[in-house]
């Protein structure tokens, strides 16, 4: 995230841009894209059953002999040292083991802070674990406990008495602004893009809005706690643990302790849900050199307030947006600017101006980030990172002026649809936004809305309907590697580090490879999260279904050629060659003369050979750079809102998007639908209360902090376009982040459509409509 | 969690006795004091499991209902006689918490559970004059959302967060207060108390005893409900909550009985909106002017002066529901 890295990404993008396409990956589209086959239908999840049985194990349920457990403490002040620290009462507890504290806690470097250019650096924080005796914020690990059970840990715990010097901090969002810091790129974008003159299109603008909108701290609640089960052997290392990044997670452990990477194993099968926030963070630091100090196999699963307290959210943000626009409604000017935390020791930029740059068409754009520093947990990536939130400043403005202009806001939309990337001019590899509001609009029943506010009720309620874009970036991970095995039984195996986090990535991976090798569904198992296996990346970003499609294809290149090598000359294939030959029918068929054809039973056999194996990587992933490619959604939403008390209640909600290839039905919708329901939290109940006096998280609780329940959540469908990106694997983008994206936006304007009242401050609690 | 002894009590009396001792306490369905426990709020040396007592609800001779303090929360909720003679109590238990702590918690429990002031479950990180007696207060200054707009002191500013106790104090219900020298009856109304000085005097439980039941008095028909405002859909504690309920006989009202949750530290019998009520005419402007009366002795503090205006609102509204097309 340098100013070196905006060069040399600016340099690559147009360099790239007088490459033909048909040179890049996705030149030539994917030979599966529309063909019908196991991608694109309903295929039950793999793990479904073993889930639904209790059988899945995760990682705080791995059994191991002598296990202890471990519970952590916290700081209670937000900056300054440990004048003291007793631990003799909590040593000498019944089943106590160990108490690490800076005093005791080997010399472990922190893991690097993430980066889009080393796939190791995978830390959320680089301050020093337990090294010395600093607090830089509420609720950072002062100390861990380790014991025989995890209630005399616990117990222990609390009996560790510890006096504070505290130091000043800067704790407040409001004052810290002052002192913000501009940094060059947000991920691998530029930050500040200015791009005609748009301060002076906006003065000059005969239509305009230009408002602050506010979004509060968030915090992530995956139902799985977050817990390693960690053992050494001598100095090999195993840990089961819940993560979205295996390898990386496997390469930063060995680094932090000094051992060659190929002896520590990350094991984390299933995970009980990410949303970024299952990182690196500090209690695996812990938990490994405490099962070392030890030496004996030791749990460290966090409690929820733990969690709270180390596990860093969704930042705050105060977003400026402004538009100006000509009497037909084009935008002549766009403008986005604002404040988020990003404390020097951490990661995460925040970045929701990302998606308000390819969103609209506009004659000039202003746009910066500026980052504040206070002390608090570092906030990391939750769930479309920046356009969750961006969206709902950029979304609510287009509501506004809309609202000016006299104008169907679906219709100002359309009007402003870009035809290619609004700033870079990079043509999009394929975008059919447009298409997804008009059958959102269509399916919804958008007509039925009210052009003027707070016209329409039932009783006491007020009724709205409102709307919202979502965007989010395609990204395709650098470096995925997988191995495909097929075997003389006539089954084929995929293996690959790879996470699943109950998105159905690998039923996904199933489904495609049994499409690449022309093999039924039944004959394909995969095998993923274990870092022994090649290193696919993280999930992130909504990447990692192509990032391994891509490495999925490269293999599935590879393996007609060592097919044919095996096959011989006694083969009807004999005498082809790799490119002559089609993967179908369980086998290998001549791509001109079908009937020359033959299984890889047959050709295994005849080999003798057990199983036939080719290890692969995805092509650099350059697409990203000549085109512009995003995935994008037209969101709905109809609300009830009380006269008498504010509260809101949403009726129905609709998303329709366009992201490519939709390769299975079930998980996708699922995954659009748990990213709307995300949505519903941030527009409406989710707020992390940090006490800006103390810098200390106050609502550490399910029961305190508010996700939205069953009954906060209506009727959700989802439509999409279906229409595949030819530059990309399997014609797919991401579907991961997009859900929650559009979502607050379409919230905000319902409730304006029903009350008439702007609120430009989330959540949107009853109190704000009084 | 610190270390706890457990021990089960097989009659009123016995829990009587062994809740006496010091460091003891009576166990209920355990949602709301074990979650305490393990947060280091509460740190009882011996749990006296009463959940198992003997809770039957039974109709007195006289008519009212008795109902056990071990008595399920969901069971009281699904009663028959609770349903056709007091449905606003069935609606405000049901208006609680989840059907699983709902299927748990206990009569006696519910009554006695402690505030959710989030400062006063902070033991390692916040000052709270209910947890360490003249420690201070964090809540002042902090998140006052879910507090006390009525009846607070500068020592603590936190509410009673049941809603059950708000329909029971609507109800006029009366608690049987079982300890080493007998039985005494209560009126629930007078049951909780105000902070003052002394915030951790909660109620008038004298050491040693304990609920042994609770005793809701005949009460003529009436319509009558229990509304809700809270930040999500459900599983939310109440900003606010109504208990009413209104007997109008020719266009005049002939009984009235309102309670307010959410607005202090003890179900808030809202005597004054009462009385401006009673035999007068039963139209919006009554019931404007009967809120005002109520919320006018309101105190709120930066973080919750919303909540006088969503009381006012919701008494409003509820009131004027009730009393149907009349209003
Ligand atoms: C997430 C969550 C959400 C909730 N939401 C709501 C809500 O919306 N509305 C609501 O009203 N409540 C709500 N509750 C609170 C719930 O109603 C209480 O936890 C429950 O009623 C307590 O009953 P219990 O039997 O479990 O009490 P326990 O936890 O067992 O005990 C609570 C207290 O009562 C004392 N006690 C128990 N029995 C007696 C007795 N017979 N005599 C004297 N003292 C006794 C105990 O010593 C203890 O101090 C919620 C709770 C949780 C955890
Ligand atoms: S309001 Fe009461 S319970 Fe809350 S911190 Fe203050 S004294 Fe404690």
């Amino acid at each position: 995230m340098s100013r070196v890295q905006n060069v040399i990404v600016g340099t690559a993008r147009s360099a790239l841009s007088w490459v033909p396409a048909q040179w890049l990956p996705g030149g030539t589209p994917d030979p599966l894209i529309g063909r019908h086959g196991e991608i694109g239908r309903q295929a039950s999840r793999i793990d479904g059953e073993i889930k639904v049985r209790g059988e899945a194990r995760f990682a705080a349920e791995v059994a191991m002999d002598g296990l202890c457990y471990a519970t952590l403490v916290h700081s209670t002040i937000a900056r300054g040292r440990i004048a003291r620290l007793d631990s003799t009462a909590a040593e000498t507890a019944p089943g106590v083991l160990l108490v690490v504290t800076h005093r005791n806690m080997p010399k472990v470097a922190s893991p690097s802070l993430v980066s889009m250019s080393d796939p190791t650096a995978v830390g959320n924080s680089d301050l020093p674990i337990l090294q010395d005796d600093r607090v830089h914020y509420n609720g950072q690990v002062v100390a861990a406990v380790v014991a025989a059970t995890q209630e005399q840990a616990d117990h222990a715990a609390t009996l560790i008495a510890i006096d504070y010097e505290a130091a000043q901090a800067e704790t407040r969002f409001g004052q810290a602004k002052s002192g913000a810091r501009i940094i060059p790129s947000l991920l691998i974008e530029r930050n500040h893009l200015s791009f005609g003159k748009a301060e002076r299109e906006l003065a000059r603008a005969p239509h305009r809005v230009d408002n602050l909108y506010r979004t509060q701290w968030q915090n992530h609640n995956a139902i799985e706690l977050h817990a390693l089960t960690a053992a050494w052997v001598g100095d090999r290392l195993t840990v089961h643990d819940t993560t979205q990044m295996i390898a990386g997670e496997a390469a930063a452990l060995a680094k932090a302790f000094g051992i060659p990477r190929d002896q520590v194993q990350v094991l984390s099968p299933f995970v009980g849900g990410g949303f970024g926030g299952k990182g690196m963070w500090d209690h695996q630091i812990v938990a490994v050199a405490a099962a070392r100090m030890v030496g004996r196999p030791l749990r460290l699963q966090l409690s929820r307030e733990s969690v709270y307290r180390i596990v860093g959210g969704r930042s705050a943000t105060e977003q400026r947006v402004a538009i100006g626009a000509d009497a037909d409604g084009c935008f002549t000017a766009l403008l986005h600017d604002g404040w988020s935390v990003m404390p020097p020791y951490g990661a995460c930029p925040e970045a929701y101006t990302l998606g308000t740059r390819s969103a609209y068409r506009a004659k000039s754009f202003e746009i910066l980030q500026r980052h504040i520093d206070i002390a608090v947990v570092p906030n990391t990536f939750m769930r479309a990172p920046g356009e969750a939130i961006g969206t709902f400043a950029l979304e609510s403005a287009v509501d506004e002026l809309a609202h000016n202009l006299a104008m169907d806001p679906v219709e100002l939309r359309l009007r402003n649809m870009p035809d290619k990337h609004p700033i870079t001019g990079a043509p999009f590899s394929q975008h059919a936004q447009d298409q997804a509001w008009r059958d959102g609009a269509a399916r919804f029943g958008w007509e039925q809305r009210a052009a003027k506010p707070g016209t329409r009720r039932e009783g006491e309620w007020r009724i709205g309907m409102g709307c919202g874009g979502g965007s989010f970036p395609y990204v395709r991970m650098p470096g995925a590697a997988v191995r495909l095995t097929v075997r003389r039984d006539g089954t084929a195996t995929l293996a690959c580090s790879g996470q699943e986090m109950g998105m159905g990535t690998a039923t996904v991976v199933v489904q495609q490879v049994a499409d690449r090798l022309g093999l039924p569904l039944s004959a394909v198992t995969v095998e993923i999260g274990d870092s022994a296996l090649p290193a696919a990346p993280m999930a992130g970003g909504s990447s990692q279904t192509v990032s391994i499609a891509a490495a999925v294809l490269a293999a599935a290149e590879k393996l007609p050629a060592e097919l044919l090598r095996l096959a011989g000359n006694s083969s009807p294939l004999s005498g082809l060659r790799a490119g002559e030959v089609r993967m179908e029918g369980e086998g290998l068929a001549s791509a001109s003369e079908p009937a020359r054809r033959e299984t890889f039973r047959a050709i295994l056999s005849r080999a003798n050979l057990e199983e036939v194996s080719v290890t692969a990587s995805g092509t650099p992933p350059l697409e990203m750079l000549k085109f512009a490619m995003h995935s994008t959604a037209a969101m709905f939403c109809e609300l009830r809102v009380s006269d008498v008390t504010g509260e809101i209640r949403v009726d129905r909600l609709l998303g329709s998007f366009d992201c490519g290839t939709i390769l299975n039905p079930r998980t996708a919708a699922s995954q659009f639908r748990g990213g709307m329901i995300m949505g519903l939290g941030l527009a409406l109940t989710e707020e992390t209360l940090l006490d800006e006096r103390s810098g200390r998280i106050m609502n550490p609780t399910l029961a305190d902090y508010h996700v939205p329940v069953h009954m906060d959540v209506p009727q959700i469908d989802v439509i999409w376009t279906d229409i595949p990106d030819p530059r990309s694997p399997l014609g797919a983008r991401g579907i991961g982040e997009i859900g929650i994206t559009g979502i607050a936006g379409a919230v905000a304007n319902a409730v304006f459509n029903a009350t008439g009242k702007r609120v430009r401050d989330l959540p949107i609690t009853l109190d704000k409509l009084l | 969690m610190t270390p706890v002894t457990y021990l089960r009590a097989d009659s009123s009396a016995a829990a009587i006795a062994l809740g006496a001792a010091d460091g003891h306490r009576l166990l209920g369905g355990g949602t709301n004091l074990i979650d305490l426990m393990r947060k280091g709020v509460e740190q009882p040396a011996v749990l006296v499991d009463v959940s198992g007592l003997a809770a039957p609800i039974t109709e007195a001779a006289d008519g009212s209902l008795v109902i056990g303090a071990a008595a399920r929360n969901s069971d009281v909720a699904a009663h028959p006689l609770v349903r056709a003679r007091y449905p606003m109590l069935a609606r405000a238990i049901l208006a609680g918490a989840s059907a699983q702590i709902r299927n748990m918690a206990t009569v006696g429990g519910n009554l006695m559970q402690r505030t959710r002031c989030v400062y006063f479950a902070d033991a390692a990180g916040s000052r709270c004059n209910k947890r360490v007696p003249g420690s201070g207060c964090d809540a002042l200054g902090g998140f006052t959302r879910y507090h006390a707009i009525l009846g607070a002191s500068p020592a603590c500013i936190a509410t009673h967060p049941s809603d059950m106790a708000v329909a029971l104090v609507a109800l006029d219900a009366r608690l049987h207060l079982a300890g080493a020298d007998g039985v005494r009856s209560v009126a629930l109304a007078n049951f909780h108390q105000l902070p003052g000085d002394s915030p951790e005097v909660e109620t008038m439980l004298a050491p040693g005893e304990m609920i042994l039941a609770v005793e809701l008095p005949p009460v003529q028909p009436m319509r009558s409900t229990y509304r809700k405002v809270r930040d999500r859909a459900s599983y939310a504690f109440a900003l606010v909550s109504v208990a009413a309920g209104i007997v109008v006989e020719d266009g005049r009202i002939a009984d009235v009985r309102i309670a307010v949750g959410g607005v202090a530290a003890k179900p808030w019998r809202a005597a004054r909106a009462e009385a401006s009520l009673r035999d007068g005419p039963a139209s919006v402007e009554a019931f404007v002017q009967a809120a005002q009366a109520e919320l006018a002795q309101a105190d709120p503090l930066p973080g919750n002066a919303f909540k006088v205006q969503l009381a006012e609102r919701t008494l409003v509204a509820v009131l004027t529901d009730l009393a149907g097309g009349d209003a």
